[in-house]
């Protein structure tokens, strides 16, 4: 497996990872712009705009034809997060040139494709094809709407609301429902055209194929893309709680208790000295099936269906998702905070730290074995760290993490917001 | 050891079969870091009347597979996932209407991890305090599948379609059926479908394929037992039970679940009818076809639109899922369609360009190590050998999609969920 990283223009890279351990290759373009409410559904939503119809392919029963014809390579759009950024994808997973039937070539036409897709809309009037807007627009204000029949991640999305209220991070990456629909072609347009020339451009191909083969290909399918631009990624991490503790408890037509925590890390992020410690440390207390939160607070006192923790390690904070009854609400809350305490006072075994780290570098090591996964890693590496083979770097350093580490990063880990999901009645 | 060859997908698979019965498969992947290694038993949600030691035909409530799959972890040492993960693996199980699998996958310690694999599942260890403590667990977990409407209406379109094949269950059962498990079903369930000759080992990785059989060998029970004889009750009817089912939740939209009731096929006519049924799926639901874009450009569909085609022993569907404004109106669209393409003939450039991307994804598939022992699983468990698939398609005629079509995508076969929001 090689790495290799690429200016192609100022605020413009290639990275790819040449392996042949996968029989498909894959393919990303991801332009990345501050999170803010005033563009946040434009980004969300101009993709799916594109997704509709290019010039040559104007609509979606064309352009699925194209893929079919690509071996049912997948092209579609991924709007993600990244701290206080939004990064707008286009990906695309298709077979290597190995497996395809009449023996012709699969990575230059997928990535013409994918460079019309972005750059080469159907347009009327000189902007986006109103109906395609209108049509978006309601299907993404009904996603956005749809956030709350998962009522798992509802409420961890409650609670990051809450608790970064004022932050462009608690900005939604798919922006408002309210905006999505009453988006303009004319208005989207514009945002399009600001997008392509501001956005800070990131390509990655991972598989099978020569990195000049990849680059050939990017060049000729984006080259309207390869402007330098100025275009630095930033994120704002606020390393204590503003305030006091607040609960925030909203209620709905339930049958089960939903209870979320938000903590900020003290300021450790992916780039702090204390990350491999943090990324311990939260295995270990609500990461995995050995840590505290599911052995204790689940297994041991039946308080919840489910209970662990994650982490964002570009932002800064850590989150505990539970599922609970109505009736368990303070002994649940109660119980998984005081196995935080537990943590901070070192109160855990060799064995289980063990267990924790070879946990962490299995995963780590793991998803090298995902494509997807591969892309998406490297995607946060580039922007926030512009360093290769980091990966491997951090398995080291988890593996070394002592006991004091992990305590002392679960005291660095300060309480900030509590929210609960309850039913309507009772 | 056998090797087979697929040299089509540049892939091969080892497989051997044990004295005791068990069937083993092994796809080595030396370039992968983790391991992969899943053990399933060919018994399921829909598996509740069988023939126990003594002759005597036993009913089992709804959801015991499931319970019994939860209380497996337990050892007399123990629960064996926790110590599973202090070895860095996170093992995993799941059980749907026909089986039931148990998987880990690591970086490390493959065969240690192998071992506790084969012998906590081989293995029952239930008390009446854990099963008691674990029916509050379940119920819970019952509880917030009650409140997704995805398996509402999925379970909605089941509960219509068929009239008593057991697989109308939900798989995890009700609060009240779960209530009737004691330690001693668990025993009398896992004596009968937990032998080696009702199971499957596949693994994947790196990793050596002798020293697999051998650990099945020295960890598993060596001697043979016979089958189990399972009923699931009277054959079913041709046409659904209902056309129309509806419920009401807190849902931001109308979601549905639109179902086509077909006629099983076994072993390799089995994986060509779901080669041939998917294919009818894409011609029907996927936006490669006509009738999606029609239906996305009226707002009748959104992106969450999508089908699916099932099979378990005694019964094969196609469905479509989605949200909907109408999803009444969607049925009537997806019907004449079908009614359409049954009549004048599918598109043959349409149909080349499906079965080739089709194949595409299939080959894509492979990456996945979860994925592709599933599938030879299933397929073991189907007497189907999945990786053929690329001779299946070349052997898929238009006729035969057409054929499917005639036959299953009528009035009659079809049935429709709704999950309504609340008003």
């Amino acid at each position: 497996m090689q790495q290799h990283w690429k200016r192609l223009a100022d605020g413009v890279e290639l990275s790819a990872i040449q392996t042949d351990k996968f029989k498909t290759g894959l393919l990303a373009v991801t332009l990345t712009i501050p999170l803010s409410g005033e563009t946040a559904t434009a980004g969300a939503l101009i993709p799916e705009v594109l997704s509709r119809g290019s010039r040559n392919h104007p609509d979606m029963e064309r352009l699925s034809a194209a893929t079919d014809a690509l071996y049912g390579a997948s092209l579609g759009p991924a709007v993600r997060q990244r701290g206080e950024s939004q990064c707008v994808s286009f990906l695309s997973s298709f077979i290597d040139d190995h497996y395809a039937l009449d023996g012709s070539a699969v990575l230059e036409p997928t990535a013409a494709l994918m460079g019309e897709v972005l750059l080469d809309p159907v347009l009327q009037e000189g902007a986006f094809r109103r109906d395609y807007v209108e049509s978006e627009g309601v299907n993404l204000a009904d996603r956005i709407e749809a956030r709350v029949n998962d009522k798992r991640g509802w409420a961890v999305f409650r609670l990051i609301q809450e608790m970064c209220a004022g932050e462009a991070y608690a900005v939604d990456k798919l922006g408002s429902a309210q905006c999505a629909r009453s988006m303009t072609a004319e208005r989207l347009w514009a945002d399009y055209r600001a997008l392509l020339s501001r956005a800070r451009v990131n390509f990655y191909y991972g598989g099978a194929a020569r990195l000049e083969r990849v680059e050939d290909a990017v060049r000729r399918a984006f080259a309207p893309l390869l402007t330098g631009r100025d275009a630095p990624v930033r994120c704002q991490v606020e390393a204590e709680p503003r305030g006091p503790v607040r609960t925030v408890t909203d209620a709905m037509d339930v049958t089960q208790g939903k209870l979320a925590i938000g903590f900020r890390t003290g300021g450790i992020t992916m780039a702090s000295d204390d990350y491999p410690a943090l990324v311990v440390c939260n295995a270990l207390y609500g990461g995995s099936a050995n840590s505290k939160l599911f052995l204790n607070v689940r297994e041991k006192l039946s308080l919840c269906y489910y209970a662990s923790s994650m982490l964002d390690k570009v932002k800064g904070l850590m989150v505990v998702s539970s599922g609970v009854e109505f009736a368990q609400f303070d002994r649940a809350q109660e119980a998984i905070l005081d196995q935080l305490e537990a943590m901070r006072r070192g109160d855990f075994t060799q064995e289980e730290l063990t267990a924790a780290i070879r946990t962490v570098t299995g995963s780590l090591r793991g998803r090298q074995d995902s494509q997807g996964q591969m892309e998406d890693d490297r995607l946060t590496g580039v922007l926030f760290h512009a360093a290769a083979g980091e990966d491997g770097e951090l398995i080291k350093a988890v593996e070394a993490v002592t006991a004091d580490q992990v305590a002392g990063a679960a005291q660095k880990l300060k309480l900030d917001t509590i929210f609960r999901l309850t039913g309507k009645e009772g | 050891m056998d090797k087979l060859e697929y040299t089509a997908l540049g892939q091969s698979v080892c497989h051997c079969l044990l004295p005791n019965g068990l069937n083993i498969y092994v796809d080595v992947r030396p370039e992968y870091a983790k391991q992969f290694a899943f053990f399933a038993t060919r018994y399921g949600g829909m598996d509740l009347r069988f023939r126990g030691e003594d002759g005597e035909w036993l009913d089992t409530p709804a959801g015991v597979a499931h319970f019994l799959e939860h209380k497996t972890f337990d050892t007399e040492d123990g629960n064996a996932l926790q110590r599973m993960a202090a070895n860095g693996v996170d093992p995993n199980a799941f059980t749907s209407a026909s089986m039931t699998g148990y998987y880990f996958d690591g970086v490390r310690g493959f065969e240690e991890n192998l071992r506790t694999l084969l012998s906590f599942v081989s293995v029952p260890w239930f008390t009446p305090e854990s099963v008691a403590k674990e029916q509050g667990i379940i119920a819970q977990e019952i509880r917030m599948c009650e409140d997704d409407p995805n398996d509402e209406a999925y379970y909605g379109l089941l509960e219509a379609m068929y009239v008593s094949h057991p697989v109308r269950n939900r798989v995890a059962g009700t609060v009240e059926s779960i209530s009737c498990i004691t330690a001693d079903t668990l025993y009398q369930c896992h004596r009968a479908f937990y032998r080696p000759g009702n199971m499957v080992l596949c693994a994947a990785g790196n990793i050596d394929p002798q020293r697999v059989a051998d650990i099945a060998q020295e960890v598993l029970p060596g001697a043979p037992a016979p089958a189990v004889a399972v009923d699931h009750g009277r054959p079913e009817p041709v046409q659904v039970g209902k056309h129309d089912t509806r419920k009401t939740m807190a849902v931001s939209m109308p979601l549905f679940a639109l179902g086509f009731k077909g006629t099983p096929a076994v072993g390799a006519e089995g994986l060509r009818q779901r080669l041939v049924a998917e294919l009818i799926c894409d011609m029907l639901f996927s936006p490669s076809a006509p009738l999606y874009s029609r239906l996305y450009e009226q707002g009748l569909i959104n992106g969450s639109f999508g089908s699916f085609y099932s099979s378990s022993p005694g019964c094969a569907f196609v469905a479509a899922e989605g949200e909907s404004r109408d999803p009444e109106r969607v049925r009537g669209e997806v019907l004449k369609e079908a009614i359409r393409l049954g009549r004048e003939g599918i598109d043959p450039a349409l149909w080349d360009r499906l079965k080739r991307a089709a194949y595409g994804t299939m080959v894509r598939h492979l990456n996945s190590m979860e994925d592709t022992c599933i599938e030879l699983a299933e397929a073991h468990f189907n007497r189907a050998d999945y990786l053929s698939f690329p001779q299946a398609f070349q052997s898929i005629e238009r006729a035969d999609g057409e054929a499917l079509l005639r036959e299953w995508c009528v009035e009659e076969r079809t049935a429709l969920s709704v999950i309504l929001p609340e008003e």
